[in-house]
């Protein structure tokens, strides 16, 4: 009780302004998309999205949502609560997904033609969260993933040529195929990391969000307002580091948003038989920030409410916790069976398809026609082809490479018994000197 | 006479301890400043010639400046310790963890991008004072006071240093960094290989560790062992006030992250250091007393154990040579390998313990490199494999003792 009551006076100040201030145009048609949102558990409502999708996961919890609504005082509905997206935007929007979608798919066959190896971890079905979060970024801003980072590499800006080629263990990857498909890293996009361990990022985009306090605090740069965003799974929010961080984030207010994407299942674990409280949103008004549930297969529903994360995380009113109920069609990685869950859960869930969701909403309110989108998976199939083609082609790394990024200063190879660095060694780079 | 920093490491602390009482705890070791005449009225023509010569340059090629002075005491003549102590001035005076203050001072000032993270580095000062009354002038923003969350104040660290900062990152105790190996060894050590070479990780991680005076198993640890595995970290352990400010300022310049190992009953020794602004080169091994009949290696603490014992060997009549590696990672074989050449006999005295210390790693290094100069088998005198007991007696018995480096010595020069 007394956590809602936290979040409900926190509710005026977080929906003050922020929306408005956009520059999204209103759409007629958009009026009919009518939304109820608010941060405090309810999810925000899209009947024209989903209408023929079965009944959402909370559809019985409606009720109890409803019931939440009496506790708490959710604003009246109005226009500003419309879900405001251009057409511009969506068409980014859903060009995003289709790349997520078609590129994992590339990534599968790939994989059985014995062109990648190792864990290969696959996004399908969560291309909601990844586009409705990253989308709004900006290129300075920061993202930390984890394994399944394939396609928040690709959300963020990185080429799929670069992430296929890495993928491919080629010199010409994004990581020089030294990172592969776990550590996807891009400095120029602001892509922090691709983490093979779970809860391992969270602390990295804790530091980035705090470098940003820190240029304002003391190096007084006005300008500095880069936001991090760092993507985990449910799995991870029972996991020491996540809770650190979730305090030291709120204590100093660093801009940061911590986004979960609550896929029900770690591996095999189902989240509800790991998790002693399994809301996860309930946890970031714990730590004082909000907590913010919503229907991660809903990219409009992810967006609106990311937006206002971001925002808040830009303005400088510190982090925000925003859990994304998704779902990975997909095994856990290439090489699960996929034997646990219940192939009616998975039916579910399929039906609710967030790309199919997404253009249904594009064709009813007439944001683009059947033949643009459909131009635009063509456009897309071709990107990932030629990523395969240049992947394919590119060679792989040679043997002087083995060493040259162990250090970022070569001096730390030591001095040989010759009393010179190892580093300037002829043999060094040639991959022949002793270490 | 050539001056280097080869012979000021020789006679300040070689004369400063062994004016002491023999006890096992260097701590209480006494300055000798009482022996060392007013250095103000020794500045000679010998001095200033030097001070060109000794520039801040500390790389390897300094290693052909210096001139070995084999000196037949292992206390230093008086004359030869006010001479070498600062070139350009007289010097300053101070503790070990009062020149790690220094350090990281002058590198804060110099560096805005220098920032400080740990527990109670701020407003109380570092629990062990390295970082006195930095709150009050650098603010708290930059002595980040941080929860107990080891793990992940660490990879905080490593983000912010992945994206234009220069942490500094205190563990109180060494032995709190085992909940922060994940990201040490994750994260700072292989982050820049796994991106690529896209991000640097220019932070540095230092704390007391090392065997106290009774403080129970595992504020006892010696966490270099563990980390030495983990590739891409540099490691350096400092003994000295001088390589302490040194390595300080070093480590916080490298673009490598750095370990920098103190030892928590050095804090308060006392060396008079230079005035000017100088870095101890990171990959280099000190060379404390040049000597003929063996080669003793070590580091920390044991290498004020090792002086020590070094004066009831001269008194009997050997000449020992003593290295102190202070790069742990990596190991400086060519001043390993010059001594080796030279000696044909190695002891190496170390505080970890026994089994995969950094003198296992060290015994390997050098029978891989240096075999048909060795005339016996490589000796190692490590603590014991044995939890540090809080018991006084029981404690002792762990750690390396002074008669037990005298011992082997003798054993190995019997050979």
């Amino acid at each position: 009780m007394a956590a809602s009551m936290v979040t409900c006076a926190a509710v005026p100040t977080l929906r003050s302004g922020a929306s408005r201030s956009t520059n999204s145009v209103v759409e007629s048609s958009a009026a009919k998309f009518a939304s109820k949102s608010s941060f405090l558990g309810l999810n925000v409502r899209a009947p024209t999205v989903v209408a023929a999708a079965s009944s959402s996961r909370h559809s019985v919890a409606g009720k109890v949502s409803a019931s939440a609504s009496e506790l708490v005082q959710a604003k009246p509905k109005s226009k500003a609560d419309d879900l405001l997206i251009t057409r511009d935007e969506v068409l980014d929007v859903y060009e995003d997904m289709v790349l997520g979608r078609s590129f994992e798919d590339m990534c599968a066959q790939m994989y059985y033609r014995g062109k990648m190896f190792g864990f290969v971890h696959l996004y399908n079905g969560q291309e909601a969260v990844s586009s409705g979060v990253i989308r709004l970024l900006k290129k300075e801003d920061f993202v930390t993933s984890t394994y399944r980072d394939h396609v928040h590499a690709l959300s963020k800006g990185v080429p799929a040529r670069l992430v296929m080629a890495e993928l491919f263990g080629k010199s010409t990857g994004c990581c020089r195929g030294q990172g592969g498909s776990m550590h996807m890293f891009s400095k120029e996009h602001g892509l922090l990391g691709g983490f093979a361990f779970i809860g391992e990022g969270i602390p990295v985009a804790t530091g980035a969000a705090f470098t940003t306090k820190y240029k304002r605090e003391v190096l007084k740069d006005d300008k500095a307002d880069a936001v991090s965003v760092a993507f985990f799974g449910d799995g991870t929010c029972n996991n020491g580091q996540f809770f650190e961080c979730l305090n030291m984030a709120a204590l100093w207010k660093l801009p940061i948003v911590f986004v979960v994407e609550n896929n029900l299942w770690a591996i095999g674990m189902s989240h509800v038989r790991a998790t002693s409280v399994p809301e996860i949103w309930k946890k970031g008004p714990a730590f004082g920030m909000p907590g913010v549930h919503v229907d991660g297969m809903d990219v409009l529903k992810v967006r609106e409410v990311a937006k206002e994360a971001i925002e808040r995380a830009r303005r400088g009113e510190g982090p925000t916790l925003i859990e994304c109920e998704t779902y990975r069609f997909r095994g856990h990685s290439l090489a699960d069976p996929d034997e646990l869950r219940n192939p009616a859960e998975k039916a579910h869930y399929a039906a609710r398809d967030p790309i199919s969701a997404l253009k249904k909403y594009i064709l009813e309110n007439d944001l683009a026609t059947e033949a643009e989108l459909k131009a635009i998976d063509k456009k897309i199939d071709d990107v990932v082809e030629d990523a395969v083609e240049f992947a394919d082609e590119s060679p792989l790394p040679v043997r002087s490479q083995l060493l040259e990024n162990v250090f970022a200063d070569p001096r730390g190879f030591g001095i040989g018994p010759d009393g010179k660095y190892r580093c300037e060694d002829p043999g060094f780079t040639a991959g022949t000197a002793q270490v | 006479m050539a001056l280097s920093q080869g012979i000021m490491a020789v006679s300040v602390p070689a004369a400063a301890l062994l004016s002491a009482s023999s006890s096992y705890s260097a701590a209480r070791v006494q300055t000798a400043s009482s022996s060392l005449p007013a250095l103000g009225s020794r500045r000679g023509l010998a001095v200033r010639a030097s001070s060109a010569e000794q520039s801040a340059n500390f790389g390897p090629s300094s290693q052909k400046l210096w001139t070995p002075k084999i000196t037949t005491n292992a206390v230093a003549a008086k004359q030869e310790a006010a001479a070498s102590t600062g070139a350009k001035g007289p010097g300053h005076e101070l503790l070990l963890y009062e020149a790690l203050r220094e350090g990281l001072e002058e590198e804060m000032e110099r560096d805005p991008h220098v920032c400080v993270m740990g527990e109670d580095v701020g407003h109380y000062g570092g629990s062990y004072k390295v970082t006195k009354g930095f709150a009050e002038k650098f603010g708290d923003w930059r002595l980040l006071d941080t929860p107990i969350a080891e793990n992940s104040f660490t990879g905080m660290a490593v983000g912010a240093a992945m994206t234009g900062l220069r942490p500094v990152i205190e563990g109180m105790n060494m032995g709190f960094l085992l909940l922060a190996y994940n990201q040490i060894s994750n994260n700072c050590g292989m982050l820049h290989y796994t991106s690529g070479g896209q991000f640097t990780i220019p932070c540095v991680i230092r704390g007391p560790g090392g065997v106290g005076r009774q403080l129970g198993a595992e504020h006892s640890q010696r966490l270099e062992s563990y980390f030495q595995s983990v590739p891409g970290l540099q490691m350096v352990a400092c003994s000295t006030p001088y390589n302490a400010k040194g390595l300080m300022k070093a480590a916080i310049r490298s673009n490598n992250p750095v370990i920098l190992f103190e030892h928590v009953l050095l804090y308060n020794l006392k060396e008079t250091i230079p005035d000017e602004d100088y870095v101890c080169c990171l990959e280099e091994a000190e060379m404390v007393r040049p000597g003929k009949d063996i080669t003793i290696l070590t580091y920390s603490r044991m290498r004020h154990y090792v002086l020590q014992a070094a004066k009831t060997l001269v008194n009997k009549g050997y000449d020992p040579e003593i290295i102190d590696i202070r790069s742990l990672k990596p190991f400086d074989m060519f001043t390993i390998g010059n001594s080796v050449k030279k000696t044909h006999k190695v002891l190496i005295v170390e505080e970890c313990m026994r089994t995969g210390g950094i003198g296992a790693s060290l015994r390997a290094a050098i029978m891989e490199n240096f075999f048909d100069y060795l005339d016996a088998p490589i000796g190692c005198l490590s603590s014991q494999d044995v939890p540090t007991p809080y018991s006084g007696p029981l404690e002792e018995l762990t750690v390396v003792q002074p008669h037990q480096i005298i011992t082997a010595v003798e054993n190995l020069l019997a050979k």
